[in-house]
């Protein structure tokens, strides 16, 4: 036994394998007991042969390529949108950010409206998502649950993420709509001078759409800022406990601002997904571009007009939704870095 | 918490035990006690929705479900009856293709990002593409889609579809891999390379199985993420009447159903049969992913409890 287990530590020695990995590598002989249990007769251990040395050259370059393969898809995909999008930048330039009309017939194209509805539908949810969201987080983690029902109830909120936003739009459209349209009847009739109630919701609209996106945005916004607040180290709670805080002192003073950057950083990750999400908004935000601060009119994003315009689009209108998906993917793209930069900052700082 | 008593007092060497006593009159307790309420009250509201929606699945799908609906297709507008059998093989046949695609390019990636080239530039900047990726929104993949398969193949057909599907399942499949790659214990690689492995013999044979079990997790949560996508399908494959059998052979090139497409196309109709498919069709969709989620729980289970 202990024959071959020299004879494999030697073999390993002399085969002189030239990459970095050897460093890294500790020299435990405990280890390789699996190797010991193989029967002696035959050698166990072996220098690779020439064949398994090609095959190996292989493998790796195999790998290598592929992750090459993957930037270069992410470059592919900016350039094969953005080729199919070079017509329309050139036809109308910066126009196209400020104009708000969509006219398929005079060939007139703008996307104001649909980036104040994208903006907006989504700053409102994430109001909305992130109030909730950090409640949630609070309550997960700061024992208010026995452990048992904390996962129970984790898994509740996650099972909201497994759901398909068309499936969101069908259950929006057939029960929010309806539950809401009393409300902003209400709302509307003893309200109006106040800008957010100055239309009534006649079907689909803004605030229906942006709840809806509240909720499909909620588990995100939660589970983020759960690993925020469990971040924070243990000690500081003990020491705001010791000095005789409340618990709500504790939470309020000391472990949510911690925690903050990070929390900062889930509602940033949040918006990314609200801003790009499409279903939900297509069957609920009513696709009417108009730019209103009233939460019961129609309106229109980015991604929905895409979904909603694509497939009957014309060549010269399938080129302006081509510039507009370049924005939007500009949009979500920034979103999503500034908000990973500021999470994992925050949890180098916290770990520090 | 019972010191919720203002700490001026406790300078005084003797403390009466009546300060100690926990009372709500206390501004601090009682402001205490109401945000506690008030989490509880916003905890429970938050599941609200999620109820709502299972129970109208249960009532309005379940009660729509036959075993009609899953051999039948699609009924016309003012058509009685039918169902969304195409539909459930065009979603199986899609994701299929997605699958076929993503999953094995996925795996060598994350082999590359754990084993070979852990700290490579190449290794980052992959990493910071694929991250990217994950947040790209699924709309776009669509998008691209279009431009790359449909346009060079001049039509809608499920291949199209399943390319759309496979750039979003490849960050997950990658990250998770990878992640599951990187919690097979070194002494384990150490063990193989001291018997005289080849690097790709210590991934193939040693890492690899060592780690199927959290690989299979990101599988399956890529497949259940991708099997309810409906924005990338709207115009790369399209919808059809129609089952993919086609005068005996795969018309694999031509418009191609799914669950997703339909519920988005009969969920605005005026049509109550429609609308009736729609939430059927919702319900089935709903259990296959949760299906897919739970397997790729169980297997993250299994995974971990194997470190232990």
């Amino acid at each position: 036994m202990s024959d071959s287990r020299s004879d494999s530590r030697s073999d390993s020695r002399s085969e002189s394998r030239s990459d970095s990995r050897s460093e890294s590598r500790s020299d435990s002989t405990s280890d390789d007991g699996g190797a010991a249990g193989a029967p002696v007769a035959a050698p166990v251990a072996r220098p690779p042969s020439a064949m398994e040395r090609l095959s190996d050259r292989g493998f790796t370059g195999a790998t290598r390529i592929l992750t090459w393969g993957v930037v270069a898809l992410a470059g592919y995909i900016v350039w094969e949108i953005g080729g199919h999008a070079l017509p329309a930048i050139r036809e109308y330039g910066t126009g196209f950010l400020t104009g708000t009309e969509w006219d398929a017939n005079r060939q007139q194209f703008g996307i104001l409206a649909q980036i104040w509805g994208t903006v907006y539908s989504s700053l409102l949810a994430l109001l909305m998502a992130g109030f909730v969201g950090l409640t949630i987080a609070i309550f997960l983690t700061q024992g208010f649950l026995p452990r048992t029902l904390e996962t129970t109830f984790r898994y509740i909120v996650e099972l909201l993420a497994a759901v398909p936003s068309v499936v969101y739009g069908l259950w929006g459209i057939h029960v929010v709509i309806p539950l809401l349209r009393p409300v902003a009847e209400w709302l509307h009739a003893g309200f109006s001078w106040i800008p957010f109630f100055s239309t009534t919701l006649s079907g689909p609209g803004m605030f229906p759409a942006a709840l809806v996106l509240a909720i499909m945005i909620l588990p995100t916004v939660a589970a983020v800022s759960q690993d925020a607040l469990t971040a924070v180290p243990h000690k500081m709670k003990e020491a705001v406990y010791g000095i005789g805080a409340t618990r709500w002192e504790a939470i309020v003073k000391v472990i949510v601002p911690a925690a903050s950057t990070s929390i900062f950083g889930a509602m940033v990750l949040g918006l990314g997904r609200a801003l790009g999400e499409t279903m939900a908004l297509a069957m609920l935000v009513g696709n009417s571009n108009q730019i209103t601060l009233s939460l019961f009119s129609p309106a229109n994003t980015l991604a929905a007009a895409l979904a909603l315009n694509f497939p009957e689009a014309g060549r010269i209108e399938t080129q302006a939704l081509m510039y507009s998906a370049v924005v939007l993917l500009a949009i979500t793209l920034i979103v999503n870095v500034i908000g990973a930069a500021i999470v994992a900052r925050a949890t180098k700082r916290l770990e520090a | 918490m019972a010191t919720s008593a203002s700490t001026e007092t406790t300078t005084e060497t003797t403390i009466d035990p009546e300060q100690l006593k926990r009372s709500w009159l206390r501004p601090h307790t009682f402001l205490s006690g109401l945000l506690s309420g008030l989490t509880w009250l916003i905890a429970l509201l938050a599941c609200v929705p999620l109820f709502s929606l299972l129970y109208m699945l249960v009532v309005k799908g379940g009660s729509r479900l036959s075993p009609a609906v899953f051999t039948e297709l699609p009924p016309a507008a003012f058509e009685a009856g039918g169902g969304f059998g195409n539909a459930i093989v065009g979603t199986g046949v899609m994701v299929g293709i997605a699958a076929l695609l993503s999953v094995p390019i996925g795996i060598l990636i994350a082999v590359y990002l754990s084993e070979f080239g852990k700290q490579t530039r190449i290794a980052r900047v992959a990493r910071f593409c694929i991250k990217t990726l994950t947040g790209m929104p699924s709309i776009l993949a669509g998008v691209f889609a279009y431009a790359a398969v449909v346009l060079l193949t001049g039509g809608y057909s499920a291949p199209a579809g399943g390319i759309a599907l496979s750039l979003l399942m490849l960050p997950t499949v990658v990250l998770t891999a990878e992640e599951a790659l990187r919690m097979v214990p070194n002494a384990m690689r150490e063990a193989a390379y001291g018997m005289g492995c080849t690097p790709t013999q210590v991934v193939l044979r040693v890492v690899l199985p060592t780690a199927t079990a959290g690989t299979l997790t990101g599988v399956m949560l890529a497949v259940a993420r991708a099997s309810g996508e409906t924005a990338p399908l709207l115009f790369t494959a399209l919808f059809s009447d129609y089952w993919i059998t086609q005068q005996g052979g795969f018309a694999l090139m031509e418009p191609t159903a799914s669950l997703a497409v339909l519920i988005y196309n009969y969920s605005g109709m005026p049509f109550d049969n429609q609308v009736e498919l729609a939430w059927a069709a919702s319900l089935v969709l709903v259990i296959l992913v949760m299906i897919a989620n739970a397997a790729g729980r169980l297997l993250s289970l299994r995974q971990v409890g194997m470190q232990r």
